[in-house]
């Protein structure tokens, strides 16, 4: 029996396939591989209409980001015009380790947020990713921010801590970001910077 | 371009961008929630802030006023990233190319450069990706060192220029990062170069660098495949086998290896040797193609070994294999008829982690995906799924944001009659007010002005109190009273009225400059209740304005994004049913081609089967007769 298998064919295959399987860079393609060649240097009416349709999907891709954009300031200016909006955005601390299960928090004693954290989240705010945590409206003059953290601690001893803020409304938009950061780093546990 | 290349460009893509601000101290915040949503996948919300950002920051008459300007090259970059990791390859060069054209650094420009490249060479644009790279001039930053000249040289070996390649990867042998591709990929440019027998060698020594990641060791497995294999093309079996065995058991080119290393074995006329590989191979997952072909060849290395009885067996075994894979592949392709495919793929915990499309097989009535694995490996058909799955997210928002905009109509609905009635009241009473207010601002600014000329010419008249006027003209009318009378009595009164007008006058003289220090201190509490007035004037304005704003001038918008998003909704309804329905159609044909494949190994094991018995029989009738 003679293994119809044989040659670069396989090869080709096993290894094309392998090109999905890693991450930052990748082998060449091997020359020779005849059958691959013939398929791509000619590629076929599947292929062709694959790459129409994918053309067709960048287009409506664009589109609705450009609806998405103009739907966005619509909400803004609909739901929280400029003058009474508040945007609260969650960050962590460059290299904090503490795990950040939970954050909640109140505008003069109101609950506005109280939000959890999965894992993917977690890892996109170590990586520095900024969360806007609440969007809402107050009137302009001072507030009252309280802010509780929940978490766990690298050696896994929980964490908690509750922190007191004012911030001042102006008539534009105010943005407060929040940085948490665990006791293991010496720093305050909630800061909190205004623009 | 072969499907290969851009598999390659996908790759470096995928990973450089995958850290775009990392090593920096973020000063935007909507720069660090597009980095958020990107990190987690969403790269629609990623693209739509940062694109957003970028079109305010480019507007503003001082953009270095705005926290973006930290940033700004980076969010270029990192708006292409996205683009690119959402599919968007026609659009991904807009914002790198802004950065090249701009006023920047040699540094930023030259990683501009590399990444517009990176972009072209996705593309298939090979000519603009070497043009691209051309435009690199002076210092470039140490971390793209090397990937920028990886890039040159998959550029080069895509282009047919393998000479070039060989050059470049030659100088990045000592790059940690890229060790074992850049190895590989030396021994592959020497190979389409036709110089065989460097490549061998290079290929020996990328199958054996240290490796501890998986993707080190991935590589230096393929690298022992594609020798392994050359040598044996070349009938070098022995060594061949030597490094097909160095081919990890658990890596994802064991499977080939084995069945490769059996070949070997089996062509040197070794079959029990050969039994071992493919023994091994042939427990393993049964869906596998070299787990199949396994099946095969072990009982044709036993007939080979004359042990047709075991043959018959194994031969048997393949059979009920082969039969319950044809079973599962009819399931499959009747899944695939049927739309179950295409109704799993677009399941949320389908897509839970990257092994998503193998896990899709353990969904109930979902085809058998390990079939459908070479097909998914392709770039076409993978963009082909991705693109599938884009355009059921985008629908999904599509629907939402419509009922949104129902949403938005209800609210301005309801603003409207909340309104609408009590604005024409507050309007009456706030113009009332703000007559008697705009009065009042003017006597201010009047008095004001009053003070201000009293520093000059002083009036000391302008500063008596109120009994102070009542007693002067008190005065000056028993002063008008006597006039005409020159008694004695009206003397002495009038004498009188002269010393109090002179005591009045003395006092106001006198007491001038303290009276207009206190008049200025009046005057200036008065500003501090004036600007509390206006303050509240502002508000009341502004307060007005949004009332109005809140529900007056959104009809048209709302009427034209409603339209929109219900285009845009028709035109994903006809895409999704074309790119499901072409998706169908190249799964179903993959399922077919490896039916037809399992029927003719059927039929190869049918046969093994009744020669063995026949072979067992002729042995048994030759040695009953002997």
């Amino acid at each position: 029996m003679r293994n119809t298998a044989h040659g670069w064919f396989v090869i080709g295959l096993v290894l094309a396939f392998s090109f999905a399987a890693f991450g930052r860079i990748e082998g060449a393609p091997l020359p020779d591989d005849k059958k691959t060649e013939a398929k791509h240097a000619d590629a076929t009416a599947d292929q062709q209409q694959m790459r129409g349709l994918d053309e067709q999907v960048q287009e409506v891709k664009s589109d609705v980001l450009s609806i998405s954009a103009e739907l966005n300031q619509l909400e803004e200016k609909l739901l929280y015009p400029s003058g009474t909006q508040v945007a609260i955005f969650v960050a962590l601390a460059k290299g904090d380790q503490m795990r950040l299960d939970a954050v909640r928090l109140e505008i003069d004693g109101q609950l506005v947020a109280h939000y959890i954290y999965s894992a993917k989240e977690l890892e996109a705010l170590r990586k520095g990713g900024v969360q806007r945590i609440y969007v809402g409206n107050v009137t302009t003059g001072d507030h009252q921010l309280n802010v509780l953290v929940d978490g766990k601690l690298k050696a896994g001893t929980d964490f908690s801590r509750t922190e007191h803020f004012t911030f001042h409304k102006e008539v534009k938009p105010k943005l407060v970001e929040l940085t948490m950061s665990g006791p293991e780093s010496g720093k305050t546990a909630i800061t909190i910077g205004e623009l | 371009m072969r499907a290969t290349d851009r598999l390659i460009g996908l790759c470096l893509i995928m990973g450089l961008a995958a850290h775009p601000a990392s090593g920096e101290d973020l000063r935007d915040l909507f720069f660090g929630e597009a980095l958020y949503h990107a990190d987690q996948g969403q790269y629609f919300e990623a693209i739509q802030r940062l694109d957003t950002e970028l079109a305010q920051y480019h507007r503003l008459d001082q953009p270095e006023l705005d926290t973006l300007h930290y940033h700004a090259n980076e969010a270029e970059f990192s708006v292409g990233d996205f683009e690119l990791d959402y599919r968007m390859h026609y659009r991904a060069g807009r914002a790198i190319k802004r950065v090249l054209e701009g006023s920047v650094d040699d540094a930023v420009r030259n990683e501009a450069a590399f990444r517009l490249a990176r972009i072209h060479f996705q593309k298939d644009q090979l000519d603009d990706a070497l043009e691209a790279l051309g435009r690199i001039r002076g210092p470039v930053p140490e971390q793209i060192k090397d990937d920028v000249e990886f890039l040159r040289a998959n550029i080069y070996m895509a282009t047919n220029r393998p000479g070039g390649a060989v050059e470049v990867l030659g100088h990045l042998q000592n790059d940690k990062s890229l060790s074992g591709f850049a190895s590989y990929n030396l021994g592959i440019a020497l190979l389409q170069a036709g110089r065989q027998k460097e490549a061998i060698d290079q290929l020996d020594k990328a199958g054996q660098l240290a490796a501890d990641d998986p993707a080190a060791l991935a590589i230096r497995d393929k690298s022992n495949l594609v020798l392994g294999a050359l040598l044996f093309e070349s009938g070098n079996f022995e060594r061949a086998k030597q490094t097909l065995d160095r081919v990890r058991l658990e890596g994802p080119f064991s499977n080939q290896a084995l069945l490769r290393a059996g070949w070997a074995e089996a062509s040197t006329q070794h079959y029990d040797r050969a039994l071992v590989p493919w023994n091994i191979l042939a427990n393993r997952e049964p869906t596998d193609v070299a787990v199949q072909e396994a099946m095969l060849t072990v009982p044709h290395a036993y007939a080979s070994l004359k042990l047709y009885g075991r043959s018959a067996l194994m031969y048997g075994r393949a059979l009920e294999l082969f039969s319950n894979q044809i079973k599962k592949v009819d399931a499959s392709i009747d899944s695939v008829n049927d739309g179950r495919f295409l109704k799993a793929l677009i399941r949320e915990e389908s897509r839970e982690d990257q092994s998503w499309v193998i896990r899709l097989r353990t969904l109930p009535g979902a085809p058998e995906t390990y079939y459908l694995m070479e097909l998914m490996a392709s770039h076409d058909f993978q963009t082909a799924m991705h693109n599938y799955l884009d355009l059921e997210d985008l629908r999904s928002k599509l629907v939402t944001w419509q009922t949104g905009l129902d949403a938005f109509d209800d609210i301005i609905r309801l603003r409207k009659q909340n309104f609408e009635p009590l604005l024409p009241v507050v309007d009456a009473q706030f113009q009332d007010l703000d007559s008697r207010m705009r009065l009042r601002l003017e006597q201010h600014k009047h008095l004001a002005e009053r003070l201000q000329t009293m520093l000059t010419a002083p009036r000391p008249d302008y500063l008596a109190t109120a009994d102070e006027r009542a007693t002067g003209e008190r005065i000056a009318r028993i002063e008008k009273q006597l006039e005409h009378s020159d008694s004695a009595e009206s003397l002495a009164l009038r004498q009188r009225a002269a010393r109090l007008q002179g005591v009045l006058t003395w006092r106001l003289e006198t007491e001038y400059q303290n009276r207009l220090t206190t008049a200025y201190e009046h005057l200036n509490e008065l500003n501090t209740q004036i600007d509390a007035l206006t303050r509240q004037y502002q508000a009341f304005v502004r307060t007005r304005q949004a009332a109005k704003h809140s529900y007056v001038g959104y009809d048209a918008q709302i009427a034209e994004l409603r339209e929109r998003a219900r285009r845009a909704l028709e035109r994903v309804d006809t895409l999704m049913a074309r790119q499901g329905h072409m998706i169908e159609t190249v799964a179903i044909n993959q399922l077919q081609a490896r039916r037809e494949r399992l029927v003719a190994q059927q039929t190869q094991a049918r046969y093994g089967v009744a020669d063995s018995y026949d072979r067992t029989a002729r042995l048994q009738s030759g040695a009953e007769g002997h």
